[in-house]
């Protein structure tokens, strides 16, 4: 077994990733069986506020994000009683742009990271992973030594270095965290097709003479979806966490943008006497990846119990 | 095992020969280093005699190797920016960071194989969800911005501990946390599956069928098996905590090696990153070998191919 000569991340084994975790039967029973429904809300509440957030500026909801009112800056929100402002329901920041504003649409900044991210390194992790499972061999070996030799580099120091290395900009931070984190997918891609390429009607495809492309394509490939929606979710998660410490560092979106790590970078120095300029940014990023991990949680138990 | 041994071991070393090669060209592809280091007003004759003066005019590849030759002797150069041998700057700080990683993955232990084997023990019970509710939060929860609510709640509005610096052991407390929470659901996760398998094979059964005390069975024949993956895990956690101490430590102005590499990134200081970026490799290979040596140990299966 070259999974044995070569272990990966440690003990992380494809199965340890998937597993129906042991939790997971008890998430649902805190939830009562609706983890899944709980994330899916949730994050539709959180996606569709982001696409509508245009709309809601136009209805004269919210404010434009961008837009600086000196004259009412470091408004408090609205549960405070000195310095609120019926305007700015939670509050201005040190310029006098609109929080609640900033906030919606942070989650547009955040989703996007999080969704091209994912789709970057799924993309490489896949065509990596599917390859070294489905070849085996030295293909095999030599999948498998990129992908330890990418775990062994600081993703989030390397990352940093990159950013410096090429200006710090939305599409720079995509770019270097698509490229870093497909190793999960990896992982998982290469254990699922080696038990899938031993299938009997893969192996009825082979003797058919079908061509190799066609086989991964249209034969395993479905057989690997599931698990690898489920990974799309924990690496999407995994990307939005890390875009907002590398802008809360000053190394990734660059103001003005609205993202939540930016905003927590930039509430810092009033973290004594307006704590809620960290408390609210916070709270959302923690939301929208709580919602993530149940969903993905929910859809492990969906679609792998289906698949077996 | 023997064969075993030195087949990872070689693995090991080729994969930091390979990420040295990466970091090294990253930060030499896209930012002339001459111009860090001659600053804003140096005129094109400075830059150029700098050029020369650093080696930058070689080829790519020259300059690569030259580098690793010293960087195995243990030399990896002078910080641009403070003119200091970066090993000296090194040094200084290892202990920080070294210290902080200890503390956290110790703590991580101390929270997870507890509740990790409580919840095996009793599963379904308030403990298990408890411990089931530590780990769903953790996972979301963003380290950097967990600490800096801790710094609110305990070192601004109840005045319990320091927020900046390492001079004392309680400065210690918050950022050992903060680092060693985000390692506790991947650790309790192992130890509470590892606990279930092991309290519902033979030997148990035999152990208590014997009449040995509920006490003795628990920690003398289930959890010392139990334990020893767990052990592996926190070992690889540890390599990926150096990298997490980034955050951390810029937060809490631990100035230890991974505030050493904020500061560095800020002032483009290229030696010193590349020398914190391949003393963090180092210590995840090592420790995953370290890992891997120690399941192939236990399980000799895993060494025959």
């Amino acid at each position: 077994m070259t999974d044995a000569a070569l272990p990966l991340r440690g003990q992380q084994t494809a199965e340890e990733i998937l597993e129906p975790s042991p939790f997971s039967k008890l998430r649902k029973r805190i939830f009562k069986n609706h983890s899944f429904l709980i994330g899916a809300l949730v994050l539709i509440v959180i996606i569709a506020m982001a696409l509508l957030a245009p709309v809601f500026e136009a209805l004269g909801w919210i404010h434009d994000p961008y837009e600086q009112e000196l004259s009412s800056r470091l408004m408090n929100p609205f549960w405070h009683e000195a310095k609120v402002s019926e305007e700015h329901l939670l509050g201005t920041d040190k310029v006098g742009r609109d929080y609640l504003s900033r906030l919606i649409y942070g989650a547009q900044i955040s989703l996007l990271i999080g969704f091209s991210t994912m789709l970057i390194s799924g993309f490489i992790g896949t065509v990596l992973g599917v390859t070294a499972g489905y070849f085996g061999g030295r293909v095999d070996m030599v999948v498998n030594f990129i992908i330890n030799t990418r775990l062994a580099m600081p993703v989030f120091l390397v990352a940093m270095a990159a950013v410096v290395a090429f200006g710090a900009s939305l599409l720079v931070v995509i770019l270097v965290l698509g490229l870093f984190l497909w190793d999960r997918f990896a992982v998982v891609m290469r254990s699922i097709t080696m038990q899938a390429r031993d299938l009997d009607y893969v192996k009825a495809a082979r003797a058919m003479g079908c061509s190799t492309p066609y086989i991964i394509v249209r034969e395993i490939f479905p057989n690997v979806i599931g698990s690898l929606t489920v990974v799309a979710t924990v690496e999407m998660a995994n990307a939005i966490l890390l875009e907002a410490a590398l802008s809360f560092l000053g190394f990734g979106v660059q103001a003005p943008t609205p993202s939540w790590g930016l905003m927590l970078n930039e509430g810092r120095e009033y973290m004594f006497f307006s704590p809620w300029m960290l408390a609210l940014p916070g709270t959302c990023l923690f939301m929208l990846v709580l919602a993530i991990n149940l969903f993905g949680d929910g859809l492990r138990d969906v679609t792998l119990e289906r698949e077996r | 095992m023997l064969a075993y041994t030195l087949k990872r071991s070689f693995v090991a070393f080729l994969i930091l020969i390979v990420v040295s090669g990466l970091t090294f060209s990253l930060s030499h592809l896209s930012a002339d280093p001459a111009l860090t280091i001659g600053g804003e007003q140096a005129s094109d004759e400075d830059i150029e005699a700098i050029r020369i003066l650093y080696g930058f005019d070689r080829p790519i590849y020259e300059q690569y190797f030259s580098w690793l030759g010293r960087a195995l002797q243990g030399d990896f150069g002078e910080s641009y920016h403070y003119k200091a041998p970066v090993v000296e700057m090194i040094s200084g700080r290892i202990g920080t960071t070294m210290t902080l990683g200890v503390l956290a993955i110790l703590f991580a232990l101390i929270i997870s194989i507890p509740l990790g084997t409580l919840a095996a023990m009793r599963p379904n019970s308030i403990i298990d969800r408890f411990a089931l509710l530590i780990a769903v939060f953790g996972q979301a929860l963003p380290t950097f911005w967990f600490a800096l609510m801790m710094i609110i709640v305990f070192g601004v509005w109840w005045r319990w501990l320091p927020i900046s610096g390492n001079t004392t052991w309680a400065h210690f407390v918050m950022p050992t946390i903060a680092l060693g929470y985000y390692a506790t659901p991947a650790l309790m996760r192992l130890t509470r599956a590892g606990m279930i398998e092991v309290l519902g094979s033979d030997y148990i059964r035999t152990a208590r069928a014997k009449g040995l005390s509920p006490t003795v069975v628990l920690f003398k024949h289930a959890l010392r098996n139990a334990i020893i993956p767990v052990v592996a895990l926190a070992a690889v956690w540890f390599g990926f905590m150096l990298g997490g101490s980034i955050v951390i430590e810029t937060i809490f102005n631990l100035k230890g090696l991974g505030w050493l590499s904020y500061d560095a990134l800020l002032r483009s200081d290229l030696p010193v990153v590349q020398a914190i970026v391949l003393i963090f490799a180092s210590f995840y290979v090592v420790l995953t070998l370290l890992a891997d040596l120690l399941n192939a140990w236990l399980d000799p299966r895993i060494s025959v191919r």
